[in-house]
């Protein structure tokens, strides 16, 4: 435990512990409507963090993570929907496979040292093939089925571009188990995950693991020279990062109920998955926490607000989070967690 | 047997011949010094020996066994810990991080690491920035973070490149002192690719001359400054 704590000023403790009560309780204090919006917030400062993993802390530039929450959604929905299997153990089916599909894209960009921008490009093109695969999964399973002499009903069906769906349930019973029930549930299992990403987090930032990262991030050159196996930890990063990012795949699954690959692997989430640690800080602890926080409620506030005034505009959202992005990379570069743990005198004291 | 043999190595960039034939010892527990003009090699050969390039030709032995051709990991595993000629500290991260990173080499426990990390930095006279991050300092303090850095891996044998270039005479000498008591204390031997000949003379018990990428002349410092081709390529006539 201590060193989740070490070295943290008591306002700090005070701050943390206030700001997770508040979120326990939220629930009893705010509508649905609310609480569906946190749900949201918790889901991307969940992912965030897991996103932040390999590019706050290791430097590696993913712009493809829709690939493993669409790859850990589409794993324990198809399992559930087809065999009845378990989402928790579908879940750990799910990470088994975002942690091979993530060793597949380390081990091509980093045994050929494809590194930045060529990286990131590398990351998108492996997202964009698997929605397009999914797309077309019924006619791959149907080639499968006919190349095999296996019959197509033994294919776990996806769904393709029409989509795949989950069996909705009645919403007052909350199982657990099978993840089937209300949004306080779901928001209760993310807030729990959030807080354990955040402590997970820590745990591996001041371990020999994060040093390393982070050596690898600001200079891999001088990494190798004190000792550091680059390609090993780098490997490392990518797939524990892949593996963090099923989880919120599985969630999107059972939250929404329903899965097309046009939307969970699209570019667009992997930005909107990204902005949140971007904004409220690179690399740190709390700054995709904070981010979800700032973002989310925000985006939705300002269409709101629009309705209410009466205007409809499409991709006011997007507008919205690319102004935010902006201010940030002009105003604040280093994210608003840094600014604002300055300020309050929140930042670990070495 | 010496810590380090260096035999015949070459190395070539598109026919560009940076190294010929260069051959040396080390024994453990020595300082030597390499020396040479600008492009004579000297920073090549350190990265040949780092497992940076692999060479053309030739053969290099540390303890005993081949390490040429192995990555710069694994020579810094072996136990051979370098310098940057251009400094490339972790500048997001503080000198004390920097310097755990390299203390994290000889052990897997974080908290030894820091120990061991303002240890060394203590040495070097950095411990009052060791919370500063490494971005914020000056090229001399930088240069002492590599330093403090490569120690920090306790290595068997230490490569310094140019760590002295840009420092006051006063500096030279706190750097002469440290390097020798480092030497003295824990046995590292030590080889120093230095113009300052301040340092060299007052470090080296031996001394390699480098020159277009070959070795022109190797021997202890009184004679290498005598030497008339060092004297001719290198140190000019007033050094005498």
């Amino acid at each position: 435990m201590s060193v989740l704590f070490d070295g943290l000023p008591r306002r700090s403790l005070i701050a943390l512990a206030v700001f997770f009560g508040l979120l326990l309780v939220a629930p009893w204090l705010v509508n649905a409507y609310v609480l569906s919006i946190l749900v949201v917030v918790l889901y991307y400062a969940y992912a965030g963090q897991s996103w932040n993993i390999m590019m706050g802390f290791a430097g590696q530039l993913s712009l493809g993570h829709s690939l493993y929450v669409g790859l850990g959604a589409y794993t324990a929905a198809a399992l559930f929907v087809r065999y009845g299997v378990n989402p928790w153990l579908g879940l750990v089916v799910a990470v088994g496979v975002t942690t091979v599909m993530g060793a597949i894209v380390g081990f091509l960009a980093f045994r050929f040292r494809i590194g930045g921008v060529y990286f990131a490009i590398l990351t998108i093109a492996f997202a964009e093939f698997t929605r397009i695969g999914f797309d077309h999964a019924p006619l791959i399973t149907a080639a499968l089925a006919d190349y095999t002499g296996i019959s197509v009903d033994k294919f776990p069906a996806l769904g393709g571009s029409g989509g795949l769906f989950l069996p909705v349930t009645n919403l007052s019973s909350n199982d657990l188990l099978n993840l089937r029930g209300a949004p306080i549930m779901f928001y209760y299992v993310m807030l729990a995950m959030t807080a354990l990403a955040l402590a997970f987090c820590r745990w591996l930032l001041a371990s020999k693991l994060g040093y390393y990262w982070q050596a690898i991030r600001e200079n891999e050159e001088a990494a190798a020279a004190l000792g550091i196996n680059v390609f090993r930890y780098k490997m490392i990063a990518v797939m524990l990062s892949a593996a963090m990012t099923a989880f919120a795949g599985v969630f999107f699954a059972f939250y929404y109920n329903n899965l097309f690959p046009e939307q969970i692997f699209s570019m667009n989430r992997s930005i909107e998955l990204i902005l949140g640690p971007i904004i409220g800080g690179l690399g740190t602890l709390f700054g995709p926490i904070l981010g979800a926080f700032v973002l989310s409620p925000l985006a939705d506030g300002i269409t709101e607000v629009l309705q209410w005034a009466g205007v409809e505009i499409p991709g006011v959202k997007q507008v919205f989070y690319g102004v935010c992005l902006l201010l940030v990379v002009v105003f604040l570069p280093n994210g608003i967690w840094p600014v604002l743990a300055k300020r309050f005198k929140l930042g670990r004291e070495q | 047997m010496a810590l380090l043999e260096v035999r015949g190595i070459g190395k070539s960039f598109r026919g560009l011949r940076a190294l010929h034939d260069v051959s040396f010892d080390v024994p453990a527990g020595a300082i030597h010094a390499m020396i040479g003009p600008n492009g004579a090699g000297k920073t090549t050969c350190f990265n040949v020996m780092a497992g940076v390039y692999k060479p053309d030709a030739g053969s290099i032995h540390f303890d005993g066994k081949p390490i040429a051709g192995l990555r710069p990991d694994q020579i810094c595993r072996a136990g051979i810990g370098r310098t940057f000629q251009v400094v490339k500290p972790f500048p997001g991260l503080s000198v004390l991080d920097n310097v755990m990173v390299g203390a994290l080499n000889a052990t897997d426990s974080v908290r030894q690491a820091r120990i061991e990390a303002l240890r060394v930095l203590e040495l070097l006279h950095l411990a009052d920035k060791a919370r500063h991050v490494a971005s914020s300092l000056t090229l001399p303090e930088r240069k002492r973070i590599e330093v403090a850095r490569a120690m920090a891996t306790r290595p068997k044998l230490l490569l310094l490149d140019e760590v002295m270039a840009g420092l006051r005479p006063t500096e030279v000498d706190e750097m002469v002192a440290v390097f020798r008591r480092v030497n003295q204390e824990t046995g590292t031997t030590i080889l120093l690719i230095e113009h300052v000949m301040r340092a060299v003379m007052a470090l080296a018990q031996h001394i390699v001359v480098l020159h277009y990428g070959e070795k022109i002349c190797e021997g202890a410092p009184v004679d290498v400054v005598r030497d008339p081709a060092v004297l001719e390529c290198y140190l000019g006539e007033e050094a005498v």
